[in-house]
């Protein structure tokens, strides 16, 4: 598995309290492990400063709300990871 | 401070959006319904309105660096020590520093002193989303001017 999945996962985990073995990569942040938008904040502030980017949660949410993109393709935590490798790929770029 | 109008800070000292940084200044009252309560013969400055004075000075920060086209409202307090107690009459420094900028939150570490003396200092987390409406935007406009914080006069907001 990824590295920058088992980042966020132990993130998740530690600012959640949610058993580190429950999370896996087909983990819906939301639906499955029920972490509620505050406690994603946490974690959004966490995945920036490890990886050093700016997580677009707003573009996101905005997406979601207008049809264009489903909450699968950024909270579910493979496609999460995915999205992560990008933003810190186009940061180096 | 006018506690029962939730105006918790009385002017903008220092902005500085280079270190993203914020001063203000707030005098306790020395009479305050509040002080009746809290408490009956030995008045306190309730720690919660502490965290407040902290929160709206954070608050101003984040307006400020979003040119007021953005309102921050308070979302998470971590950390909050309150280290001595403050009574009526007392000057208090209220400092906060933008620790991330993060998409629709910002996270803030803010902090009150009395002189050198430190009172109380929290994480604040700060949710910013677009004014609700046009008189909230006004409101706040006209509420910066109350305070000191000039921000059509500077250039670098």
């Amino acid at each position: 598995m990824s590295s920058t999945f088992e980042s966020i996962a132990n993130i998740i985990a530690e600012t959640c309290d949610i058993p580190r073995d429950s999370i896996t990569p087909e983990s819906h942040a939301i639906n499955d492990l029920g972490i509620d938008s505050l406690d994603f904040l946490d974690i959004a502030f966490a995945i920036d400063k490890a990886f050093g980017i700016k997580l677009p949660l707003e573009q996101w949410t905005q997406e979601v709300s207008d049809g264009k993109a489903t909450t699968d393709q950024y909270f579910v935590l493979k496609n999460l990871s995915a999205r992560i490798d990008e933003l810190v790929a186009a940061k180096g770029a | 401070m006018r506690l029962e109008y939730f105006q918790l800070i009385d002017r903008v000292v220092d902005l500085n959006l280079a270190d993203r940084k914020i001063s203000a200044e707030a005098t306790v009252p020395t009479e305050s319904t509040i002080f009746e309560g809290h408490f009956p013969g030995y008045p306190l400055m309730p720690g919660v309105l502490l965290i407040e004075a902290m929160a709206q000075t954070s608050g101003w920060l984040v307006v400020a660096a979003n040119r007021f086209a953005r309102m921050p409202f308070l979302a998470s307090v971590k950390d909050a020590k309150m280290r001595t107690f403050v009574m009526p009459g007392q000057v208090l420094t209220i400092e906060s520093h933008l620790a991330h900028d993060g998409s629709g939150f910002a996270v803030m570490n803010a902090k009150i002193k009395r002189d050198t003396k430190a009172i109380c200092d929290a994480t604040l987390t700060l949710r910013v989303l677009d004014f609700p409406n046009p008189e909230m935007a006004a409101q706040m406009r006209a509420n910066a001017t109350r305070l000191g914080l000039n921000l059509e006069a500077r250039a670098d907001v």
